[in-house]
Formats: structure tokens, sequence, C-alpha cells
């Protein structure tokens, strides 16, 4: 081989890899510091744990109350994402396939939401008047609200690639428009509804402002709200800080590992389609 | 659009039943054509959710930023343009943090746009069989919860036992160390660090995605041409990557400009107001109590992103962004 081009094949690795190891250090920084005893993370330093302390977690999870903040957290992204990705294909489906003036209207409307910041002063005022405040239905149902614009966005760029007839086809055979939808249309919309649906439970996961604004019972706290009261309650205990923060974010590097595809393809097509 | 096939599948001709020839058996659908299979109704629960939690309080927000609604009296009264004095007025705590966040927008986008354009161009080019590892490891942060990432950097960044100094120290390089959250100039550039952290795999794997989608007879034919290596970046890769560019600094700025977790977990607006941001400060100002002025600033904010929206729209409805 060619000495110059092995030479900045190398040196390509080695920035290549120098990245790859600033995005990956205060990860490595957490999860090693949520392994040691709580004064040898005193300092959070980068040293690997000496012997790994297991039961931090167990005392974690018990301390900060986070089997009630776990399973919040994992209803308020399955619910939210099932309502808003499901309503989404019902509106991207008839605004995608019927494309009147009328239906042009509601689909920017629809999708100015992306832009549209959410007033939660104002919100929490709707919410006092539908009793709607500090409620687990609440905030799923203002998660989804805040999800579908994007949503009916992405479905309605692939709406276009089923074939026409496939409706029509169900229509003659005697497919009321509801049935022609749930048994034709939806199957083959499975890949951007999968897309749609990986993406959305990682931000309602991750999301914080909401849950701030609009919860103040502990009971109905998510993970990312219970983690940063832990972290005010225990300040510097870094051990139990980063084994709480560990378990905040294990379950989206799961994600990330089992879904890979399905949020890469989310990430091209959301900021790549037209 | 096919216009004639949509007249011709309206609804306002409805099958009666004269239309039945007399002896022939009517098939099951046959009469779909006459109906309409795309009914409106489809999109009621999308926008009544829509309307009722992100349309309704920005528009009952244009008129409680007229009044003195806040958690003192339970009575409204009209008070014209005084919440907007308030946060326009020179030296104000607002004025400050619509500065704050048109720096920090300005600055990430800058930012994550250059490192992200360099990573893509050297994963896409420069590294062959490591690239897909690579490219996972840069993007992970991305995906990580605000709260947790500005968890670890208030750690990192901590002025005596943080990992940052400790490794300047160490490398000989003590004279770096800062008070990197603390110290009034610096702090906001602290934030702008470890959001750009975060945020840079994200723009790094659409710009991937735009990079591949070049076909790469251009590069060849430039090679030919004598071209060099930054010659074809400069006149091939970045006019081609030119509509990716946008929509990158379209999502960088709707995310930039609302910018709110990372900077509550790292300073919370301080030291002072040096990094208080303009959700930061309708946030106070909500907790206050000022529910008057906080509506105020959202609104305010609300016209500002109405208007980006436009552009937002423009951008992404261009023809040639679509190439995946």
């Amino acid at each position: 081989m060619n000495p110059i081009r092995s030479i900045r094949a190398t040196v390509n690795n080695l920035l290549a890899s120098g990245a790859g190891l600033i995005a990956l250090a205060p990860i490595y920084l957490v999860f090693a510091n949520a392994l040691k005893t709580v004064t040898d993370a005193s300092s959070m330093s980068a040293q690997p744990p000496l012997t790994p302390q297991w039961g931090n977690f167990g005392t974690v999870i018990d301390q900060g109350n986070l089997v009630t903040a776990f399973s919040n957290s994992a209803l308020y992204s399955f619910a939210s994402t099932i309502l808003a990705v499901l309503l989404a294909a019902l509106a991207a489906y008839v605004l995608a396939r019927h494309r009147t003036r009328r239906h042009e209207i509601i689909y920017l409307l629809l999708i100015m939401g992306i832009a549209i910041p959410t007033n939660y002063v104002t919100l929490t005022k709707v919410m006092q008047l539908t009793h709607l405040i500090d409620t687990q239905i609440g905030i799923i149902l203002v998660y989804a609200a805040t999800q579908i614009p994007f949503d009916v966005f992405l479905i309605y760029a692939f709406v276009d690639s089923v074939p026409r007839d496939l409706d029509e086809a169900a229509f003659i055979d005697g497919c009321s428009p509801i049935r022609a939808f749930f048994s034709i249309i939806l199957p083959m919309l499975t890949p951007v509804l999968v897309t749609c649906g990986v993406l959305n439970i990682l931000n309602v996961w991750n999301e914080f402002v909401t849950p701030l604004y609009l919860l103040s019972t502990s009971d109905n706290w998510p993970m990312t709200l219970s983690v940063y009261n832990f972290f005010g309650l225990y300040e510097s205990n870094w051990a139990y800080i980063s084994a709480d923060v560990v378990l905040t974010i294990l379950p989206v590097i799961l994600i990330y590992v089992v879904a890979q595809r399905w949020i890469l393809s989310g990430t091209f097509s959301g900021a790549v389609k037209g | 659009m096919n216009r004639s096939t949509e007249v011709a599948r309206d609804t306002s001709v409805r099958p009666g039943r004269d239309l039945t020839l007399p002896g022939s058996s009517p098939r099951p659908g046959r009469y779909y054509h006459l109906r309409n299979n795309y009914p409106t109704w489809f999109a009621g629960g999308a926008l009544l959710l829509y309307g009722a939690f992100v349309l309704l309080p920005s528009l009952v927000g244009l008129g409680y930023s007229f009044t003195d609604w806040s958690a003192y009296s339970t009575d409204l009264h009209w008070v014209g343009l005084a919440n907007f004095a308030t946060i326009f007025q020179p030296n104000s705590e607002y004025v400050g943090a619509i500065v704050n966040t048109v720096i920090f927008t300005i600055a990430t986008i800058i930012l994550k746009t250059v490192i992200a354009l360099a990573l893509a161009v050297l994963l896409t080019s420069g590294v062959r069989r490591l690239s897909y590892l690579y490219r996972a490891l840069i993007y992970l942060p991305a995906l990580l919860p605000m709260v947790a990432v500005g968890i670890v950097f208030k750690s990192i960044l901590d002025p005596d036992v943080g990992l940052l100094n400790s490794t300047l120290r160490l490398v000989g390089l003590g004279g770096l160390a800062q008070q990197w959250l603390t110290n009034v100039s610096l702090a906001l550039w602290s934030v702008i660090g470890v959001d750009t952290w975060k945020g840079v795999g994200y723009i790094m794997v659409i710009l991937m995605a735009g990079l591949l989608a070049i076909p790469r007879d251009y590069y060849e034919a430039a090679k030919i041409d004598g071209a060099s290596g930054w010659q074809a970046f400069r006149y091939i890769t970045l006019p081609l990557l030119r509509p990716v560019l946008a929509v990158t600094t379209v999502l960088n700025l709707l995310y930039a400009l609302r910018v709110f977790d990372i900077v509550y977990v790292l300073t919370n607006g301080g030291p002072g107001y040096a990094t208080d941001t303009v959700y930061i400060a309708i946030f106070n100002a909500f907790s206050l109590g000022q529910w008057g002025v906080a509506t105020a600033l959202s609104t305010v904010f609300f016209i500002v992103m109405i208007a980006l929206g436009f552009v937002v729209l423009r951008v992404m409805r261009r023809p040639e962004v679509a190439c995946t």
C-alpha cells in the first residue's frame, strides 16, 4: 500500500476514534461511578470501580422511589405514542389521499405544530379547566398532542408510496372506509409507524419541561423529573446520582441498540424528505 | 393531483334505488365510487388533541398577555401593553434572556454544523471499515435525556474535582482550568459546549445521509479534471449539500430557541442572569406567579416561531430536498 495513503488512513481513524471517545467518555463516567462506593465516587473520577457495587442500584431504586417513576415514564411513553401514532396515521391517510383545499389547509395547520411552541403557562390553565392538571391521563393527552404534528408529517409522505389500487380493491369488495384503513392501509404503513413509534417513545421518555409545569404530585413524576429531584436531594453523593442516571438512560440505550435502524431512518426521512 | 378522479369520487351524489337495474344482483362495493371513501373526520382526533393542547393555549395566551393574570389575585384586569413594557424595558431580565437565547442559537448552529460536517466527511470518505461503529457512538449522546446529560456534565465541569479540569491539570494545561459554570463570562459558553457535545451526532447523521446521496461520478469527473480534494469539497460537496444543510439549520434553530433542560440543570439561568434564556425566564416568571408576564413572553415567542414556521414550511417543501 502507498505509504502516504496508509498514513492518511491512520490519521483519519485516529480522528474518528477521538471523536467517538469524546462522545463516549461522559457515558462511561456515569456507568463507572454508578458502581463505586460512595467515597470512591465522591470526585466522579474516571478510574474504573474496584469492586462493582451493584447494591447502589437497589438503594437508589428504594430511596428515589424509582419503581413508580419508571412505570410512570413507561406508561406515558407507550400510551401517548400509541394514541399519537394512531390518530396521526388516520389523519395523514385521508389528508394525503384526498387532497382537497380543505384537507391541504388541515395538513398545513397540523404540521405548523412542528414549529409552534407550547405555551405552558396557559396550558396549565386549560388543564385546570378540564380537570386534567396533575393527572396521568392529562399528561398522556398533552404528550400525544405534541407528537402528532411530526408524525403526520412523516406518515403523510409515506402514504403516497402505498398504491391507491389497494384502497380501491378494498372498497370494491365492500369495505367501509374505516375497515379499509385498519385492514389494508395500516399494515402497509408499518415501517413508518414503527419509526414514528420509536422516536415518540424516546422523545417522551426524555421530556422534562411538560411534567415540570403540569405534575406536582411526586407519585406522578416520570424518571426525568425524579432523577432531577434526586440530584437536588443527594447533591455530591455521586455514586447514587450516577446509579439513578444510569437507570434513566439504560432504557434509551437499549432501545437504541435494538431499534437503531428505525431511529436512523426516522432521522433521515424527517430531515431529508420533503 | 388528478382532479378528475377526485370529482368522480365526490360525495354529493348518493346512490338511489332507481340506480339498481332490475335483475342485477348488487355486488358488495358496487357504489363505492359514489361515497366519500376519505372522510375528513378521520383527521378529527388528531385535530382535537392538537387544537386543545397546542393551539388553544397559544390563542388563549394572546388574550391573557394583556391582563394582570397572577397567582395573587383571582380577578383579571386588562392592563394593555404593560406586560410587554415590562419585558422590553431596557436592561430587564427578559431582554437579557432574549439576547442569550440568540447567542446560544447562533453559536450552537455554527458549531454543530461545522463539526458535524467535518465528522460526516471523515466518516463517509476517510474511514472505511469502522464507519458504522463511529457513527453509532457519536450519535448516541443525541438520544439521551438532556437532564441526565446535564447532571453528568455538572460533575465534569466541577472546578475542583471535575474530569475536565483534572484532565487539563494532568496534561500540564492546568492554566486553562476554569470555573466553567460559575464564571459570568464563561457560563453561557460552557452550556453551548455541552449542548454541542450532545447535538452534534444528530446533525452528523443527517449530513452523512446527504453526502452519501451525492453520486460518486461527480468526484471521479473532478479528479480526472485535476481538482484537489478541497476544490471537490468546495465546488461539488457544498453546493449539492445545501438543501440538507438548510434542513439541519432549521432543525437546530427550532431546537435552540426553546432551550430549557440543559440550562435549567447546569446553571438554572445563573450566575446572576448570565445564562438566562427565554424558556427559563418564562418558567421563572411562572414560578413567581407572574402569569401575565410569563404569558406575554410566551406570546412574543409564539409570534416569532410562527414567522419562522413559514420559513420552515418553505424549506421543507422544496422539491430538491427530497433525495432519500
